[in-house]
């Protein structure tokens, strides 16, 4: 930072260092060996090295952008590239030498053959260490290209890496249709093999590129036409347009086959909620980290009066119409019952106690002090699935739709709840309770109808789950699923409707479509939630009042231009 | 506002587009004619036969998923990993040990057509889940280690076709347990201990009612919860009824922390520890230390000297490393071999060596299944999915030689 | 504000529920008394195990309640730094326990497992003080809340794929092993002798650290007020870091107290006393280091007590399953009665 053009060495060998320790992570954590059968590329790319050599990239990168000229840039991504992989060949050479297995389990010779690429000590670290100069300086040639071709280029690489992710689910849902697999069958790996064709990553990137350079150079004339129409017109546009996305959303479970409507429907539920918890946490201020309670007490509702089993000390047999909305009486019930105790309390109290309350729900499911009613460890078996006019709602097909219905109301609700006097009172009372109070807010009530509805939600969540599942578990219920729900909405944007869609499907969706990474699945959640606070804390898509907390520095009333 | 619209209406016309692109392709024309009423798989020359694993591979359970996955990898690699002339082609997903994550695996699974059969699922709860769109999908599933009654009751309703399983279900279980304590230890005052979890509080009770039955006295049922640490309190409250058994069929780490803290209890000095297959693996031994010489684990038995199994076990050190870490790798090694070789008895090959594997004949081979020479014994499909033999049950001892690393334990007891 | 209230229905309905739930203790545990079921040796008992549980639980509280104090943040991470100290102990005592060293030295050797796991628990929290919540001083109060819970994640299956899925367990140290005989037929536990003992000692000196060094009047200073504090030439920073040091190596300490009690290892044993922990601190009054201390303990005597005094009276089967029930039940109770913890909060008044 002394002086303007100077090289700066320091960074470059600081990011190569710390891609080093990255990618000794990844290794050690056992992602590299255990993705290594799993290509990207099929016979090309495993999906082991791809992580590693995006982290060269991504180092490499912003080692760039820390030099002065395009010319430092370059090497300075070189140099990046090359301390990690002298980092990594420590690694390797260490594993040669020493068992470190005794204490690492994943310091296996395997490994070491995976990162000599079968070559053995000096050859292969040799291989090694050209591969990473030469992405590291790819990575700055990203960084030099102009913008336009670079975020092309990244997307082309970003999709060629998810669709070789995704291979086998899109694979089967093509498949699903009809029409086989040869029409697209050159595009993947043959027999055994996975992802992508070679043929096929090179189609999928040219594609990507063509396309979102095209779509770059005419979008904004098109854009100017639409707003060049006179008003009427664009209303008719819109009109259009959501009558559009009302027919894709109705087609959809047909598109996407069993198993992509499944994840549909699994993050359909954490929408719900999280539309849900939105109100507590987003529109009221309330953190609430026992959330999980009113999805159990939903849940356990429809299945206590509709179980066929015959297990449980009373036998309701309702039909799943006539339990829904006891259901969702007794979990309104449950929150306002649940929300005296907390009236008076803030912050971090309000979150341990809630917390608290989830555990207690919980763990008087799972109690053999309660079985005979509600069944304790084993659960409420045979949970018929709802008639809705002689169809049977058991597959996810089907339950596509009520879900969707759930999920609407819940929009629709929160949408008109956010525009109301309880809405700005909820706003008011989350910005400062005192001086809500002193404005005439009721905050008793207030607070209440914010539990209230919150667990309405999360209760037509449980109830929909129950008959989902067929049977349900205690273990359905542990305190993850409410720190999913509240990270769900703050990776979204608090308060924010829209945001509440994104964020389930990062944080729902995006973990059931990579269900490859099983076990890894909660330690990138959990690097991503870290990220994501460091980089983007507002959320995705962020609630204007939010945002503006969140860059209290910037003026007020400049609006915020985003980039095409 | 229009950009947001823009992108909704490509995003449509890519959309109808691909629809277009799905409906117009050609049927592929077959030479075999499917005359099943489920349907057929068919394998193209050089495709492979698809086989998958619903197992717990993560998470607290992980081990019995892992136990089960390296069986049923040694099964086909002793097959040269083919069959019939094609590859065989394994794929899995993680079930959790939860309902929602056997669903969500049951559907993925039973949307992939070229599926024939599934090994799994570990635990009774993701079967309930996934076992309806399994069956639907025309597919079996053999399970290694469900345990419930329910799944292979016919009147129940979580009884579903196409499943079967090599495992024996807690009513066995629990019922030996109780016979090998009150016959041939001779207790008449005994306590369990479950963890909230369905396995072990089946299992408890079963051995609970026919302990009594048999004229003993359970003194205590008490229960912990999964992460529980400190067991002195719930071992203190046991000690009142002096039982001369506790029974606690659960899971590492807290069977470990019940043995160990047992030893300390003030009249629980020489109490008979009892644990049940969840805890037959052989780091418990080891993680519970001195405590664990002299104690009782019920769990599939498996005949040492048998030298099928002594082959098995040189494969995994050979192919996996180490000693299979749970109790029922011979049940999954058995359930991929008797699908294998039901595929291959069903199969119709075509010419050119294509494979055709009609669904219904081949769940009807499995029912019929007669007299197969396992590593859990002869093994027998009864017409609700039952394979188990009942023989592979057996009541172990451990001493200072398991605590020492020594696996598995020498049989002491079999019914 | 608070005494200013009026008196509404729902003070009312949580007088209501308060005093149904202190009558239904008192008919349970006059009807276990009463049953006799229990001896005064196993009342004894319940109560060491309960006082041994609820210092690990004061020495765990100390750390969220320190950083509480002065970041207003609950690290939900601290849980997992606690678990990486017991973790790194363990290797460092089976590699002596093979070589002899443990049964030679056991003083020695007991000494060092302390010194590993406190410092290991000391960088980590250095490590992800600096990386994860130093850059967000000043965000909003659910920012660090949520980075706290995405660490705790991340260190959990970092170490769960650095060291593996298997439980476990520490050797068996005979030098802690077995019983001393109290007087009659009491008798306790060494272990548990030396868990109290220990986490008193630590907890002492650390009251001492606190009030009288110049880094814990600094601390305090902080606490009190970040910018005052800041004037007076305090470097915030550092004291920081130092708090997260303090707390961490107490954190570090208790988890080898843990195992030195349970012996088992696996990488998600932070999880549950963390969060014993946390509601300990909220208990006794958080940002309130010996409202931790006492927190801790009383939970831990209430779990070890409460399901058998209050519950088995009544005839509710299988009490022990119900311990966390209570446990939260009482924290709630609480609050509403003293809505700043047993010996209340000690924070500035400026808002967080």
């Amino acid at each position: 930072m002394s002086t303007q053009n100077r090289f700066n060495w320091q960074k470059a060998i600081q990011l190569g260092g710390i891609a080093g320790l990255i990618g000794v992570l990844i290794a050690l954590v056992g992602m590299v060996e255990s993705f290594d059968h799993r290509d990207i590329v099929a016979g090309a790319i495993s999906m082991g090295w791809t992580m590693l050599l995006l982290t060269v990239l991504v180092a490499a990168y912003f080692s760039a952008s820390h030099q002065p000229s395009k010319s430092f840039s370059l090497v300075a991504s070189g140099i990046t590239g090359f301390i990690f992989s002298l980092v990594m060949s420590l690694l390797a050479f260490l594993i040669e030498n020493l068992d470190l297995r005794q204490i690492l389990v994943n310091a296996s010779p395997n490994l070491l053959k995976i990162l000599t690429l079968e070559n053995g000590i000096p050859n292969g670290l040799i291989s090694l260490i050209v591969i990473s100069t030469i992405f590291g300086i790819l990575g700055g040639a990203l960084y030099i290209l102009p913008a336009k071709i670079r975020k092309a280029i990244s997307l082309g690489l970003g999709m060629v890496a998810f669709l070789g992710l995704m291979e086998d689910i899109i694979q089967v849902t093509i498949a699903s249709t009809g029409s086989g697999n040869s029409a697209i069958g050159w595009m993947f790996g043959r027999g055994t093999q996975s992802g992508l064709s070679i043929i096929g990553a090179i189609v999928v990137f040219g594609v990507v590129i063509g396309g979102n350079l095209l779509w770059g150079t005419n979008a904004p004339k098109i854009n100017a036409q639409v707003s060049k129409m006179p008003p009427n017109r664009q209303r008719s546009l819109r009109i259009l347009g959501y009558g559009l996305i009302l027919l894709v959303v109705l087609y959809l479970p047909v598109v996407l086959g069993l198993y992509l409507t499944e994840v549909v429907n699994v993050t359909g539920l954490f929408i719900l909620m999280g539309l849900g918890l939105n109100i507590v946490v987003g529109f009221a201020g309330l953190l609430d980290l026992g959330y999980v309670a009113f999805y159990a007490i939903g849940a356990y509702t429809v299945g206590v009066l509709t179980s066929l089993s015959g297990q449980l000390s009373t036998a309701f047999e309702w039909n799943f119409w006539w339990a829904l909305p006891v259901s969702i009486f007794i979990c309104v019930m449950a929150g306002v019952v649940l929300g005296i105790p907390v009236l008076n309390m803030r912050g971090d109290y309000l979150a341990i106690v809630t917390l608290g309350f989830g555990e207690i729900i919980r763990i008087l499911a799972l109690s053999d002090f309660l079985k005979p009613h509600i069944g304790g460890s084993q659960g409420i078996v045979n949970i018929p699935p709802p008639d809705f006019l002689g169809v049977l709602l058991n597959k996810p097909q089907t339950l596509y739709y009520l879900i969707v219905a759930g999920c609407i109301l819940a929009l629709f609700v929160s949408q008109r709840l956010r525009d109301s006097r309880l809405g700005r009172s909820w706003k008011a009372m989350r910005e400062d309770e005192d001086v809500a109070q002193a404005m005439g807010i009721n905050l008793v009530a207030t607070k209440l109808l914010a539990f209230a509805t919150g667990a309405a939600f999360s209760g037509l969540s449980g109830t929909i789950l129950a008959v989902k599942l067929g049977t349900i578990y205690p273990h359905s219920f542990a305190l993850l699923i409410s720190i999913n729900v509240l990270s769900l909405i703050i990776v979204g944007g608090m308060g924010s409707i829209p945001g509440v869609f994104i964020g389930g499907l990062l944080l729902a969706g995006m973990p059931e479509l990579l269900r490859e990474f099983a076990e890894y699945r909660l330690l990138i959640y959990g690097a991503l939630l870290v990220v994501m606070m460091q980089v983007r804390p507002e959320g995705f898509w962020p609630e204007e009042t939010h945002k503006r907390e969140f860059h209290e520095d910037a003026p007020d009333v400049t609006p915020v231009q985003e980039a095409a | 506002m229009n950009k947001r619209l823009l992108a909704l209406l490509s995003l449509l016309v890519i959309a109808s587009m691909a629809l277009a692109a799905c409906g117009g392709g050609a049927p592929a024309a077959a030479a075999y004619e499917c005359t099943d009423a489920i349907g057929c798989v068919t394998v193209a020359p050089g495709d492979p036969i698809h086989i998958a694993y619903a197992l717990t591979v993560s998470g607290a359970t992980a081990s019995l998923g892992e136990d089960s996955k390296g069986a049923i990898e040694i099964a086909i690699a002793d097959r040269g990993g083919e069959l019939l002339g094609h590859p065989i082609e394994l794929t899995g997903e993680d079930t959790l040990c939860s309902a929602e994550g056997g669903q969500a695996a049951g559907t993925k699974l039973s949307a992939d057509a070229t599926i024939v059969g599934i090994i799994g699922t570990n635990c009774s709860g993701e079967a309930r889940a996934a076992m309806p769109l399994i069956s639907q999908a025309g597919m079996v599933m053999i399970s290694p280690s469900n345990t419930n009654p329910d799944l292979t009751n016919p009147d129940h309703p979580d009884s579903h076709p196409g499943y079967f399983r090599t495992a024996h279900n807690d009513l066995f279980q629990g019922r030996i347990a109780a016979e090998f304590a009150y016959n041939e230890l001779g207790v008449r005052k005994a306590a369990t201990i479950h963890d909230g979890s369905p396995y072990a509080e089946s299992l408890q009770k079963v051995f609970a009612d026919v302990f009594r039955e048999l004229g003993g006295e359970v003194t205590a049922q008490e229960a912990i919860n999964v992460g529980d640490t400190d067991m002195g309190p719930v071992l203190t409250t046991i000690a009142a009824g002096a039982p001369e058994l506790i029974y606690f069929p659960i899971f590492e780490p807290e069977g470990p922390l019940v043995a160990s803290k047992a030893k300390e209890i003030s009249g629980l000095e020489n109490a008979i520890l009892m644990g049940a297959d969840g805890l037959f693996a052989d780091t418990f031994p080891e993680t519970t230390g001195s405590a664990a010489v002299g104690m009782y684990l019920s769990g599939p038995y498996v005949d040492v000297n048998n030298s099928a199994y002594g082959e098995f076990l040189a494969k995994w050190a050979d192919q996996i490393g180490g000693v299979p870490p749970s109790g029922f790798h011979a049940h999954a090694y058995d359930a991929t071999n008797m699908l294998l070789n039901a595929i291959e008895q069903v199969a119709v090959v075509g010419e050119d060596g294509t494979v055709n594997i009609p669904r219904q004949a081949l769940r009807d081979a499995l029912y019929g299944l007669k007299g197969y020479a396992g590593l859990t014994g002869n093994l027998t499909c009864d017409a609700n999915g039952d394979c188990a033999t009942g023989e592979a049950l057996g009541v172990f001892k451990l001493s200072q030689a398991e605590v020492d690393g020594a696996w598995p334990p020498p049989v002491f007891w079999q019914p | 504000m608070q005494s200013l209230k009026r008196f509404s229905w729902t003070d009312i309905f949580m007088w209501i529920v308060g005093a149904t739930l202190l009558l239904l203790i008192v008919i349970g545990s006059t009807l276990t008394l009463q049953q006799g079921k229990y001896t005064t040796v196993q009342w004894f008992d319940l109560a060491v195990f309960g006082l041994a549980q609820g210092s690990v639980y004061a020495l765990i509280a100390l750390g969220y309640t320190l950083v509480y104090g002065i970041l207003r943040m609950i690290n939900f991470a601290h849980s997992e730094i606690f678990m990486s100290g017991a973790y790194l102990g363990y290797f460092v005592a089976t590699s002596m326990q093979r070589n002899g060293f443990l049964q030679e030295n056991p003083l020695l050797g007991i000494v060092l497992i302390f010194l590993t796991a406190m410092t290991t628990s000391a960088i980590l929290a250095v490590i992800l003080e600096r990386i994860a919540y130093r850059p967000l001083r000043g965000a909003p109060r659910l920012v660090p809340l949520i980075t706290a819970i995405g660490a705790s994640f991340f260190l959990q299956y970092t170490f769960r794929g650095l060291f593996g899925t298997q439980n476990r367990a520490y050797p068996e140290i005979d030098y802690i092993r077995g019983a001393i005989p109290l007087f009659g037929d009491f008798q306790i536990q060494k272990i548990q002798l030396v868990v109290i003992i220990a986490a008193a000692v630590m907890m002492a000196s650390l009251a001492f650290f606190v009030q009288y060094t110049k880094t814990g009047k600094a601390m305090r200073a902080v606490s009190e007020d970040k910018n005052v504090a800041a004037l007076m030439g305090i470097d915030v920073d550092k004291i920081i870091v130092r708090t997260f040091v303090l707390g961490a190596s107490l954190a570090g300490a208790a988890g080898v107290l843990y195992c030195f009690m349970f012996r088992i290892v696996t990488f998600y044993m932070g999880f549950i006393p963390g969060l014993k922990a946390f509601t300990a601190a909220v208990l006794g009054g958080i940002g309130n280091p010996p409202g931790a201390m006492l927190g801790g303990l009383f939970l831990g005597i209430f779990e070890s007590l409460g399901p058998t005094l209050f519950l088995d009276g009544l005839g509710i089967p299988a009490p022990y399953q119900l311990k966390d029930v209570i446990a939260f039940t009482m924290l709630v109770m609480i609050l509403i009665f003293r809505p700043t913890g047993i010996l209340g909060e000690r924070l500035s008044k400026t808002k967080a």
